[in-house]
């Protein structure tokens, strides 16, 4: 038996460690953790809650915007306000410009590599010392090759958010009833426009190309296999109807898929740095963190939902919403998940892109209520983000924000129980213990982001920001 | 090649025209292609960041990404884009800190988390041993040739070091104290502002700093000055609630205070920015980021932070003589009338990038285009002059421009 330790985890975002035990070619048990500690919910109590929006969305900078829109939701349902028609299309157009952004560099930047060897430069070389490329010559050069291309489309999503947006990342204009940039039917044209052009590079490019990958790799389609526990908040909600265009939704084993109750959701902070006692519902826990605890191994909480890890993303909303079938559950099928997401986001953006009225306002002067509180639940980029939030005289008393990121890569829980990311990695064959190329494939086909996984908490000794 | 004067003078064109990289490109394609510009190594580290510097810099046009990795920079060790992983990285980036000792540059992402001796971010494990982030800069920064801070984070501690900052997160310069650190902020930071500064660097050594070590380049001017609604702002139109038309100063824009160029470089390819989409400007490339820039919506005067700068003192002080108001508005417009003429400038856009044939035809596009916009610019200035207002030696207006300059005659901070 070997004990391995990769840190830091590279093509993923921030840094974490992952360590296994490898017994007889496959491994027999994971931790992984992470460690950057900033303290974001400590930072909230005392500022203005109409800087919410904008500030918490600094928690990451490959899901700014996701951030944003959870933080709306919470408001809106701390305010009882809501957008106008044309606002709530915008934010949903932001986002998902946003999330078509993330999943094309997630394949070309950061999965490639695994499969393709990249350009001979730095920093794509050096290359781990047994790479497991298995596409043919031609074909793996013709996948790079495709690199400054998606690199450019892309930035072009990113362009299509910042139209509505401001800027990109972190975009600026999303308020609780909408979005400060006004439409026109000059943009509106042009923003279809790009549209089309991501589409036309999703259809024609991007989905073979990962289908390419997958007919090379049949064993990965098994190889990273989840918990089986599929968990979705929805996404995009319409204008009118409040009906999201991606359904909430929550599968346990593969039974039947049931409706979400934000109330089972609480987080365990047994293997965490944080001081024991704390954890529990994120509308009501109170955490503090203790570096030296002892066992402790990562900064991560884990979140439970009725007691149970589960995994959020591309594939779990695919499959709640019928809409894939997965061959295995493992890497490939995260991948194809993912891409197939891509293609269907560009679809919904022409839709609403087609139903925004230019000169309708997309946002509504409003007055906050004195005091509220109330939850801001969706599905970005990486699976669901929950925010909870909590006002008075406008300030902020109380924010937590629960992360796609921490569902799957939490550590162990009271009961000893793995997180998905530690279940799916047992039994990944292990060719070569000094590269461990495989143990990659599965961490990166989650598409981690640790920068919001930084679990920050709501000190009780902590004074609020005078302003 | 370029002298480093045209180069200046070709930023300072470019931003009232048009990105400074579509007419870069050709010029560094033309120098790397005869050798004349080594690949530096870089060492990008990540500390207490988002990966919101990276990710912008992913957007950056010309020379786009791909191009920056392949041509311009030899990116040794960044763990967002190495395929190598764990060990293997780390051998990278400790080679190259050998090897590579005072030739490589250290850019840093995010602020430096001091908190328990920095145990609240380890980045990487060496013999073993887990590393910490403060460590790890301390050690390499150094041996660098350049330490460049990208970011408000890493610039000036910025999100990453709110109130109350449980992490300890500092700025760069805040922990590297014997030695330039070069601050290219923002929240993220323009991916122009990353390239042009690397491109100084590569082309020239150090660019012009600032007070707060920025590039004067990028952050020599005010929002306020540049903006597209500050007619608004001196005709005293104003927005009640943001996305409405009119200056945005009364529902919290910190344009006034921020020392940037986005009214004219603009954001994603240059489509938009928070101004002209009609949201306040939070000054999110300013020092006092965000803790002395908030509550975001709320107009200057208003601000009761322990970190609020000088100059909004000076602005509250002015608007309290002179109350607040129409009136008030209408006297600034003599108060900012330095301002060049943005109007002029914007028609002028660049000739077609396409890669010219050899340096000379470089330079003497160059040269056209800086004749070009220098005969504007004095056009401008011109126009400027011949306002009876100004030809008044020492009024009380006089006094107040004076007194609200951050800067003196020759450009530096008071």
């Amino acid at each position: 038996m070997a004990r391995k330790t990769i840190f830091p985890m590279t093509r993923i975002h921030e840094p974490i460690r992952v360590d296994v035990e490898v017994e007889g070619g496959r491994v027999t048990d994971a931790w992984v953790s992470s460690h950057l500690y900033r303290g974001w919910e400590q930072m909230m109590p005392g500022r203005d809650v109409r800087d919410s929006i904008l500030f918490t969305q600094r928690i990451c900078g490959i899901c700014s915007s996701a951030h944003a829109v959870a933080d709306c939701l919470a408001l809106q349902q701390a305010t009882g306000l809501a957008p106008t028609v044309n606002g709530q299309h915008l934010i949903n157009l932001i986002l998902a410009a946003d999330i078509i952004q993330n999943h094309l560099r997630h394949f070309y930047l950061l999965a490639l590599p695994d499969y393709a060897a990249g350009p001979d430069t730095p920093p794509w070389t050096p290359r781990p010392p047994k790479p497991d490329f298995r596409l043919p010559a031609k074909t793996s050069a013709e996948l790079v090759g495709r690199l400054p291309a998606a690199v450019r489309i892309a930035a072009s999503a990113h362009e299509l958010m910042a139209m509505f947006g401001a800027k990109a990342p972190h975009q600026q204009t999303i308020m609780v009833t909408g979005v400060t940039q006004q439409t026109n039917a000059d943009q509106i044209k042009a923003a279809t426009a790009i549209v089309r052009q991501i589409k036309y590079f999703i259809e024609g490019v991007h989905i073979p190309d990962v289908l390419t990958v997958a007919a090379h790799y049949p064993d990965y389609y098994t190889i990273g296999k989840g918990n089986g526990n599929f968990l979705s908040f929805g996404m995009f909600p319409d204008p009118l109807t409040g009906r999201r265009a991606i359904r909430a939704g929550v599968q346990t084993g593969g039974g039947a898929v049931g409706d979400v109750d934000a109330a089972l959701i609480s987080e365990e902070i047994r293997y965490s740095w944080y001081r024991e006692g704390s954890g529990g519902r994120p509308d009501t826990e109170n955490t503090v963190p203790d570096r030296d605890k002892p066992d402790a191994y990562s900064w991560t909480k884990a979140p439970r939902y009725k007691g149970l890890a589960f995994e959020s993303g591309p594939l779990p909303r695919a499959v709640l919403n019928g809409e894939y079938r997965e061959k295995g559950g493992g890497v490939m099928d995260r991948l194809i998940a993912r891409a197939h997401e891509t293609l269907k986001l560009c679809r919904l953006a022409e839709g609403w892109l087609a139903q925004l009225v230019p000169g309708q306002p997309s946002l509504r002067p409003y007055t906050l209520p004195p005091q509220g509180e109330g939850a801001g639940l969706t599905d970005v980029m990486r699976g669901a983000l929950g925010h909870w939030l909590k006002f008075k005289d406008g300030k902020i008393q109380h924010h937590q924000v629960v992360t796609p990121t921490t569902w799957k890569f939490s550590p162990r829980d009271a009961s000893g129980r793995r997180g998905v990311v530690e279940e799916a990695l047992i039994g990944t064959p292990v060719a070569d213990l000094a590269s461990l190329v495989e143990v990659g494939r599965v961490v990166r086909s989650f598409d981690p982001c640790f920068t919001c996984a930084v679990h920050a908490v709501n000190l009780p000794n902590a004074k609020p920001l005078i302003i | 090649m370029l002298s480093r004067r045209e180069f200046l003078k070709l930023c300072l064109a470019a931003t009232a025209t048009t990105g400074l990289a579509e007419i870069l490109i050709p010029v560094l394609r033309q120098a790397s292609a005869q050798s004349a510009l080594p690949r530096p190594p870089v060492i990008w580290l990540e500390l207490g960041s988002c990966t919101g510097e990276s990710v912008s810099l992913d957007n950056t046009r010309n020379p786009n990404f791909y191009q920056l990795l392949t041509e311009f920079l030899d990116l040794r060790y960044h763990w967002l884009y190495n395929t190598v992983q764990g060990d293997g990285a780390v051998r990278v980036m400790l080679d190259t800190v050998e090897k590579e000792a005072g030739k490589f540059w250290l850019v840093v992402e995010g602020s430096v988390m001091t908190a328990a001796d920095g145990r609240y971010n380890h980045i990487f494990m060496r013999n073993g041993e887990m590393v910490t982030g403060l460590a790890a800069l301390r050690e390499f920064a150094p041996k660098a040739r350049y330490v460049i801070a990208v970011g408000d984070c890493a610039a000036f501690g910025g999100p990453g070091a709110a109130h109350p900052n449980p992490g300890g997160g500092k700025g760069v310069w805040d922990v590297i104290t014997d030695r330039v650190v070069i601050n290219v902020s923002g929240c993220p930071s323009h991916p122009d502002w990353m390239t042009g500064t690397f491109s100084h660097l590569l082309l020239y050594g150090l660019p012009e700093l600032d007070a707060y070590n920025r590039p004067k380049l990028f952050y020599s001017r005010t929002i306020h000055d540049q903006c597209q609604r500050r007619q608004q702002f001196e005709d005293g139109i104003f927005a009640a609630f943001p996305g409405e038309g009119g200056c945005l100063y009364k529902v919290g824009c910190k344009g006034p205070v921020t020392h940037a160029d986005c009214p004219s470089r603009q954001w994603n390819d240059y489509v938009n920015w928070p101004v002209k989409a009609g949201t306040p400007c939070i000054g999110c490339a300013s020092p006092h980021f965000p803790d002395g820039m908030t509550p975001f919506y709320n107009h200057l005067p208003d601000i009761r932070t322990r970190s609020v700068s000088v100059s909004v003192r000076k602005i509250g002080a002015a608007f309290a003589a002179l109350g607040v108001g129409a009136v008030a508005t209408h006297l600034a417009a003599g108060i900012f009338a330095r301002r060049i003429h943005d109007h002029y400038l914007d028609g002028t856009k660049p000739s077609d990038p396409a890669p010219p044939e050899n340096l000379t035809q470089v330079k003497q596009e160059l040269d056209d285009l800086i004749r070009q916009q220098n005969a504007l610019m004095s056009e401008a200035k011109q126009l400027e002059a011949a306002k009876p207002h100004r030809r008044r030696p020492k009024s009380w207006l006089r006094r107040l421009v004076g007194f609200w300059r951050t800067e003196d005659k020759t450009g530096k901070d008071k």
